[in-house]
């Protein structure tokens, strides 16, 4: 396994290249576009053309099964693998990034040389999400995805709150993430090895840590309960990218490691409880969120949530196939709609709901397309979610009854917040309607074939998808994930899904859509975020600095200035203690001196006198001793 | 080979020093010259000899100095040292290039930035605590005079506290070094010999008193809580060359002590303090964190998050110390993420301070908030700060992750508790993120209006770090390679 060479030997070449040729180009084109003017026309043709190359690696990937792995850290090694779940996601993520380069060809018209070579570098960063083997090298990609969706997001730097709106997801996300850092440490101390596949081996108490922390960062990228706020301010980005993005890649792939980690939850035997509870409580949640919202692309940020609350809940109870069927279905079906809105916003300058009544009957093309991808969003039968739903119920069921119904109210929902859309489009629109257009932009009242074209493919993937349903598609799809054929969904299930959501759509058509206002503002989970985590850091990080100032720094200040200040008093001591005292006994024996002199005054008669002194002295005291 | 290239930059120092005629531009140009020859030299030495011997010096090289105390010139490297001894040439040659353009008294900046120099190869060199303890002190004495001389602001006020507070630092290691002298029989200052007999085995609280000293010495001049406050005023106040080169070069002095000196020379007394150095590093990181967050000046930012930095290196090591209970491999993964960081913190700061020179070169301002959407007038600036942001964060494809990755991967798995200087990242990377939107994005506004982008000499002093921190990002292993087996013979030490 390890070495170039081998993985060279068995297709290898393909997998670096479906790695490299995109992490190449679009830093290549991130640079070329940092200093070049004008339209930048080379830097979508470049990219088309490097994301075909990159379809038919992936396409070559999916069939040769390469798995390569280099030296990188001394306990880990660089190691990528197409299995069978890799084998279905990794083309799936390329042909919707080719289609939203296309899209965007047409959408965006500033800066395209750092717009294409970001959207590269992020579609590389996905596919070594996606075929990542070792937990390590997984944290490698799962980071770089999230800066360049930051820098995605926030693409449009001039205007600030779009910035900050990629700030929020990247914050957010990467503080899930920090669960990854503790799984690679749990997994190293665990001693069950590094490896995906290995993590269940970790011994028992770390293996709880392992599954936690893989948790928290796959809830984070996912858009799951708690953290959903970051994909409603998300929703600034670029049409174009958060087709890619919040459809079938990023989001997407938070969904992916939790099924890529199934057996991990199942052997921890909570941690598989807790996902799927996580997943079908955002399926419901996001669900209501979704109803209630005004805005397009918000309410297709909150139906992505609660659609891949339906991929958690399939993680959660052990059900790969459903879960994969699931994401596959979502992606087609929610890149269709985020191109479509992004086609009716650069048309009409707007993505209020009210203001979109009818836009169907103006764009056919656009809306038929985009009526596909709804009834297939609503759970619609044949359409390809109905049928991926009920494979993730069916597994549900077999769980817990309570999961099921839970599961079942999602569905629901979806088949509301969908059928609110479908019936918005097709109805007459009102009179005077243009003057509800250009809220968020100024619109040019057309759509292209480049945008066309991409939303016609991803409508018929959106529909087509619906044969994983085929009882021999559901088994050869069994076969390629390496599951244990588990029955499929019953008819009679089938049948109960696609009446609820027939009469759902029915029900919103005639009556229209409860939209609780509790959950417009996504349950106040950002405004909770903000209150509860970002305020209360930064008082405590400016708190900290007037401590650092007021008291070490003082503090250090302060002892200088007493070193100071003995210095001063060693000084005065100096001069006023030990020279005085010095001078005071020099002054005296000069005095003494001087004293000393005064009997000396050269005449023989003092001197006499002194010496019979002298005598008269020394006789007293030898009386008085004697 | 080594003691020329260790003393190269002092020659070339001295004839800049003294050669009064000598035009501005050959001295500036003398000075790319040197510095390219240092980064050729280390190639050569690096290619003659690419992987050392698990243990044992290369290039070792001893002469008697002062045989009366135990000291020699001792010089000599191993996995620790060399990739310091690398970044130490490719930050200075980067300074070097940076100061081709306009600047007061080139020829004596290039002479004292050529003695600096050697001073810090002569200290990632010494294999004697004497010898390392001169190129300690006379580091500290080189980067007075370039703060002192060539800041701005109240830069004597800074060289000043820079100065006294580094130095009584190193008279702490001082004491500590002459413990050590005394304790070992022969008496020796001899790194390697040291390191072969630990002295202080044993010892008790000797040892423990010792290393405090040295503790004490290594965490000022690193410097971690609470003896970082010297940092802040060093950094605003100095020349962007002269803070590129402290926070990539001088600050590793303290970390490089640990692993050279405190470790290996004191490892039961290491042992013993280890939990306190942990401490010491989480609270280094978060304190340096939060405190970086708060800031609005640009220079002052980026020094806190030296602080934090640096702090990761401290966790590290001190996680290496956490000997009961836990696994050799994951204490050796801590220790090679420690020199890890030390080689990437070093070339990501000295990017992070030469981009800010560029501001304040252009406004004479580091306030973050009188700038916006810089990335019109200047997209070249732009697109290089928000790569060395994002290299600063940790952000995976720079060496920043491979670093942290391992510290923290190493850390948490000998000492879970370590886990809590995770949430450091999350913050780095909010504070990485509201600058470069300060900075950068928005509408034009304030000093970005007529901000020229950046020149040559200014891009060709900062690209060059960057490619070299996203090289070793992606291609880690020829630099790990090197390092690995030296922190696995550490560990060993330390837990003999």
């Amino acid at each position: 396994m390890t070495g170039l060479g081998t993985g060279l030997g068995s297709g290898g070449w393909v997998l670096w290249a479906l790695v490299a040729v995109p992490a190449v180009v679009g830093a290549a084109l991130c640079a070329a576009g940092t200093s070049a003017r004008g339209r930048q026309r080379w830097a979508p043709v470049t990219a088309v053309l490097v994301l075909v190359l990159e379809c038919v690696l992936a396409a070559l990937a999916a069939l040769q099964r390469p798995s390569v792995s280099v030296p990188f850290l001394p306990f880990a090694p660089f190691a990528l693998g197409v299995d069978g779940l890799a084998a279905l996601v990794v083309p799936a993520v390329t042909v919707v990034a080719l289609l939203a380069v296309v899209v965007a060809a047409a959408d965006v018209d500033a800066a395209r040389g750092r717009f294409c070579g970001l959207m590269l570098l992020f579609v590389a960063a996905v596919v070594v999400t996606a075929t990542a083997t070792t937990l390590p090298t997984l944290l490698f990609a799962w980071e770089v995805m999230g800066a360049t969706s930051y820098a995605l997001v926030g693409f449009a730097w001039w205007q600030r709150h779009r910035v900050a709106a990629g700030e929020v997801a990247f914050l957010t996300t990467r503080l899930a993430d920090l669960g990854l850092y503790v799984a690679v440490a749990a997994a190293l101390a665990g001693g069950g090895g590094l490896a995906l596949s290995d993590l269940p081996a970790a011994s028992a108490g770390w293996r709880d840590v392992v599954a936690a922390g893989v948790l928290v960062a796959g809830l984070g990228k996912a858009a799951q309960l708690p953290f959903s706020f970051w994909l409603s301010r998300a929703m600034e980005g670029p049409s174009p990218v958060s087709a890619l993005l919040h459809s079938a890649a990023m989001v997407a792939m938070g969904g992916y490691l939790l099924l890529r980690v199934a057996p991990l939850l199942a052997a921890t035997g909570w941690a598989a409880t807790t996902t799927a509870w996580i997943g079908v409580s955002t399926a419901v949640l996001m669900g209501v969120v979704a109803l209630a919202q005004r805005d397009l692309k918000q309410l297709l940020a909150a139906s992505t949530a609660a659609q891949l609350g339906f991929v958690v809940l399939a993680a959660g109870v052990g059900s790969v196939s459903g879960g994969a069927v699931q994401l596959l279905a979502h992606a087609a079906t929610k890149a269709l709609l985020f191109l479509a809105a992004g086609a009716w916003l650069s048309a009409l300058g707007t993505e209020q709901l009210p203001a979109l009544r009818g836009v169907a009957r103006r764009w056919p093309v656009v809306g038929v397309c985009a009526t596909v991808g709804a009834a297939s969003l609503a759970g619609l039968a044949p359409l390809s979610l109905w049928a991926s739903k009920d494979e993730v119920l069916t597994a549900a069921l077999r769980t817990s009854g309570w999961l099921y119904a839970a599961g079942l109210l999602g569905a629901v929902l979806s088949a509301g917040y969908a059928g609110k859309v479908l019936v918005l489009i097709w109805r007459r629109p009102r009179a005077g309607a243009e003057r509800e257009f250009d809220t968020e932009e100024t619109g040019d009242r057309h759509v292209g074939w480049l945008e066309k074209g991409p939303l016609l493919v991803l409508a018929v993937a959106a529909a087509a998808l619906s044969v994983a349903a085929l009882p021999p598609v559901r088994q050869a799809l069994a076969g390629v994930l390496g599951e244990r054929g588990a029955p499929g969904p019953e008819p009679g299930e089938l049948a109960v899904s696609a009446v609820l959501a027939v009469l759902a759509v029915a029900a919103v058509g005639r009556w229209g859509v409860p939209e609780p206002s509790w959950a417009r503002n996504w349950l106040g989970l950002g405004r909770l975020a903000v209150s509860g985590v970002a305020r209360p850091t930064e008082r405590l990080a400016r708190a900290l600095a007037r401590f650092d100032d007021a008291v070490v720094h003082r503090g250090v200040a302060s002892g200088a200035v007493l070193v100071l200040r003995a210095a001063r008093a060693a000084a005065h001591l100096d001069r006023a203690g030990i020279g005085a005292g010095v001078e005071r006994v020099a002054s005296a024996v000069r005095r003494l001196g001087g004293l000393a002199r005064r009997p000396q005054t050269g005449l023989v008669h003092h001197y006499y006198v002194h010496a019979v002194a002298v005598l008269a002295a020394g006789a007293v005291l030898l009386l008085l001793v004697r | 080979m080594l003691s020329l290239l260790v003393f190269l930059p002092l020659a070339v120092g001295v004839v800049l020093a003294l050669a009064r005629r000598l035009p501005d531009a050959a001295a500036r140009w003398g000075w790319v010259v040197l510095s390219a020859v240092e980064v050729v030299l280390v190639a050569a030495l690096w290619l003659s000899d690419p992987v050392p011997a698990p243990s044992g010096l290369q290039f070792e090289q001893r002469v008697d100095w002062m045989p009366t105390v135990g000291s020699s010139y001792h010089v000599g490297l191993d996995g620790l040292s060399w990739p310091l001894v690398a970044v130490t040439v490719v930050v200075f040659a980067a300074c070097s290039v940076h100061a081709l353009g306009a600047g007061r008294r080139p020829r004596q900046q290039a002479a004292l930035f050529c003695f600096l120099q050697t001073t810090c190869l002569g200290l990632f060199a010494a294999q004697d605590l004497l010898l390392f303890f001169v190129f300690f002190d006379l580091s500290i004495v080189g980067m007075y005079f370039v703060i002192a001389g060539w800041g701005h602001g109240n830069a004597a006020r800074s060289a000043l506290t820079f100065f006294l507070y580094t130095f009584l630092g190193s008279l702490a290691l001082l004491v500590g070094f002459i413990g050590l002298y005394l304790a070992a029989a022969p008496h020796t200052f001899d790194i390697v010999e040291l390191s072969r007999s630990a002295p202080l085995r044993g010892s008790g609280s000797v040892g423990v008193l010792v290393l405090g000293a040295i503790l004490l010495g290594l965490a000022v001049k690193t410097p971690t809580f609470p003896f970082h406050t010297w940092l802040p005023p060093a950094h605003t106040d100095a020349p962007a060359i002269g803070s590129a080169v402290l926070a990539g070069v001088l600050l590793k002095m303290g970390t490089y002590g640990f692993v050279r000196i405190a470790m290996p020379l004191l490892p039961d007394a290491w042992r013993d303090w280890a939990w306190v150095v942990l401490a010491v590093g989480v609270v280094s990181v978060l304190h340096g964190a939060l405190v970086a967050l708060a800031q609005t000046d640009l220079k002052r930012m980026i020094a806190y998050t030296s602080v934090n930095h640096m702090g990761y290196v401290v966790v590290a090591v001190g996680a290496a110390g956490v000997v009961t209970g836990s696994a050799e491999q994951a204490r050796q993964v801590a220790v090679t993420g420690a020199v890890t960081q030390m080689v990437s913190h070093g070339l990501i700061t000295a990017a992070l301070f030469l981009l800010a020179g560029v501001l304040h070169d252009r406004a004479g301002t580091y306030d973050t908030s009188s700038f916006g959407g810089l990335a019109r007038p200047a997209p070249r600036y732009a697109a290089l700060f928000s790569v060395a942001a994002f290299a600063s964060l940790g952000l995976p494809g720079f060496s920043g992750f491979i670093a942290e990755f391992q510290v923290f991967t190493g850390a948490i798995a000998t000492a879970p508790v370590s886990a809590v200087a995770l949430l450091g990242i999350v913050v780095t990377a909010a504070l990485f993120l509201r600058a470069v939107q300060r900075l950068l994005t928005g509408e034009v506004r304030g000093h970005s209006h007529g901000f020229a982008d950046v020149h040559a000499r200014e891009f060709w002093s900062v690209a060059p770090l960057l490619v070299l921190a996203l090289l070793i990002g992606v291609f880690p292993a020829p630099l790990l390679q090197v390092v690995q087996p030296a922190a696995a013979q550490l560990v060993d030490l330390v837990g003999r």
